[in-house]
């Protein structure tokens, strides 16, 4: 398993989950858990993904996220696990 | 499992308060490139390092991408070169084409700043310790990525003042060379007392000799987010605003540790040490000073300044030290000024003077870094800042460092702009009596007898 941190912020709008669940869907990546709140009207999302049997490089996924992000009018952005968890656990 | 709110903290402090990794820095040893052809020996020296670093930028420009945390610069140390050019070398322009072919190889791989260009003349100087010093104002003047360090004196040596009284002139004559560019010479020139090996921050770094063939060490930062931290505790006790600074800074450091554990693996290079420093930068929201602010004076260099900056210091390194499995280099605070917004400010508003940034070196992790004098400041008195500078490291057996940049044509009150991460600085006054007997002596100054340990 290769968990990934994708968060997503901006201003709230009709569609967002679903269109990143589309994105997630079509390349083969895992949904593990998804958190989601709203704090003065900006939607902020995490999901914790499994990207192990994903079609797209990393890198790729990043990026083509970050662009559906721009479409939306959201800020999404992807990040390997670790980081949290080095950081937050001993 | 990690929860919503600890990835908004981590992100907060990348996004907003200027977390990154400063510098992921490969040692390279370039004792195994040694020649009495000064042409093989950099070919060899070029080889070697163009090998060995092809895939450092890339590396980390795919670790900064994997986990959202920017990785400001990719460098390298390299072996001093005073050591390594040594037996091929026969005149200063020897050595300053070595220094040419780190600047070109420096380029070719992509790297901002390559280290080494330094001599370790603790005690003594041999011929080509001194050659080398003695082309440090040239090497500077003619490539753009090299970065030079000479190490005076160390607490089991005592300090040479022989090379303490020519560091002086070199340091003047290096920024009579780079007079055009404001003396940036200087910018990429420091002097040591107990000088790391393992030191992954510029314009210091370099690869001691009880180093491996080549090594990944890794320099944190983050005086942002311990700002930001404390303003949750304001006027609370001293027990609360420690506790604060070290967990905050056991978070930074762990990610200084994961990235330099990541490099490691992909770069196949055994990881050696995460540098603790805060290290500040000229961006707003990114200065060790405004941490002594928050934490309630003034300015930097109001009273209470040297207890403030000990108590970050120590907590910086208590929370540090358990972040990481290995920890070396400078570890500390750094407190240059022209690197760092809230000592500019002190310094325009008359709080910060050269003596007390004399005393804060006492207590912090490296010593008067990035300040810029008077054009006219003679060798001599260099020297004798220097001496102070190498005293306080030699007795309290810690790294001091001395960058100072004597800016030609330019005096007291005006200004001068580097550029990029080095800043700008106001430029302060020295104390204009002479020392010049003293530092005209020659020899050298005994090590203290707290160093006779065995």
């Amino acid at each position: 398993m290769k968990k990934t941190i994708i968060t997503v912020v901006g201003k709230d709008t009709v569609g967002i989950i679903a269109k990143v669940c589309t994105y997630l869907a079509e390349n083969g990546i895992n949904i593990l858990d998804i958190s989601q709140t709203i704090v003065q009207e900006y939607f902020n999302m995490m999901m914790i993904v499994d990207t192990a049997g994903a079609s797209r490089p990393f890198g790729d996924m990043a990026d083509e996220l970050a662009v559906l992000g721009q479409e939306i009018g959201v800020v999404i952005k992807c990040q390997k696990e670790e980081i949290f968890d080095k950081m937050h656990r001993i | 499992m990690i929860n919503l709110f600890e990835v908004a903290e981590t992100n907060r402090m990348i996004e907003k308060e200027n977390l990154d990794v400063r510098t992921i820095t490969l040692g390279i040893s370039l004792l195994d490139c040694i020649d009495s052809d000064l042409d093989k020996l950099r070919e060899k020296i070029y080889q070697k390092i163009h090998d060995a670093a092809k895939d450092l930028v890339r590396t980390g420009e795919e670790i900064s991408r994997e986990f959202g945390i920017p990785i400001v610069n990719k460098r390298i140390s390299v072996t001093p070169i005073a050591l390594v050019g040594g037996t091929a070398c026969r005149s200063a322009e020897d050595f300053v084409s070595i220094a040419e072919t780190l600047d070109q190889v420096a380029k070719e791989v992509g790297v901002n700043f390559i280290g080494g260009y330094s001599a370790l003349v603790s005690k003594g100087m041999t011929k080509a310790d001194e050659l080398l010093i003695r082309s440090i104002p040239q090497a500077l003047a003619v490539t753009e990525r090299v970065c030079s360090s000479v190490n005076l004196g160390s607490t089991r040596t005592g300090i040479n003042m022989d090379a303490v009284k020519l560091m002086g002139e070199i340091i003047r004559e290096t920024a009579e060379r780079t007079s055009r560019q404001d003396s940036l010479g200087c910018a990429k020139l420091v002097v040591f007392c107990n000088a790391p090996d393992d030191n992954p921050f510029m314009a210091g770094a370099f690869h001691g000799v009880t180093e491996t063939d080549s090594v990944i060490n890794v320099g944190v930062s983050g005086p942002g987010v311990v700002k930001t931290a404390l303003e949750q505790v304001r006027g609370e006790n001293f027990e609360a605003l420690c506790e604060t600074i070290k967990k905050t800074a056991f978070k930074v450091t762990r990610v200084g540790q994961l990235v330099a554990k990541e490099a490691s693996r992909l770069l196949n290079v055994p990881f050696g040490i995460v540098d603790l420093s805060l290290a500040p930068t000229p961006a707003v929201g990114d200065s060790v000073a405004d941490i002594l602010c928050e934490m309630g004076l003034e300015y930097a260099g109001a009273p209470g300044t040297t207890a403030a900056l000990a108590l970050l210091n120590d907590q910086v390194k208590k929370g540090g030290v358990m972040a990481s499995s290995y920890v070396g280099g400078l570890s500390g605070a750094f407190i240059p000024v022209s690197e760092d917004q809230g000592m500019i400010d002190a310094v325009k508003a008359g709080a910060l003077t050269l003596e007390k940034l004399e005393a804060m070196t006492c207590v912090c992790s490296v010593g008067l870094d990035m300040i810029a004098v008077p054009g006219d400041t003679k060798a001599a008195a260099i020297s004798g800042i220097i001496a102070d500078e190498m005293a306080i490291g030699m007795v309290n057996q810690k790294t001091t460092a001395v960058r100072l940049i004597p800016v030609i044509g330019k005096g007291v009150g005006e200004t001068v702009e580097f550029g990029g991460l080095l800043g700008y600085a106001p430029i302060m006054p020295v104390n204009s009596f002479s020392c010049e007997k003293f530092i005209n002596r020659g020899g050298r100054i005994p090590a203290p007898i707290h160093s006779f340990k065995n």
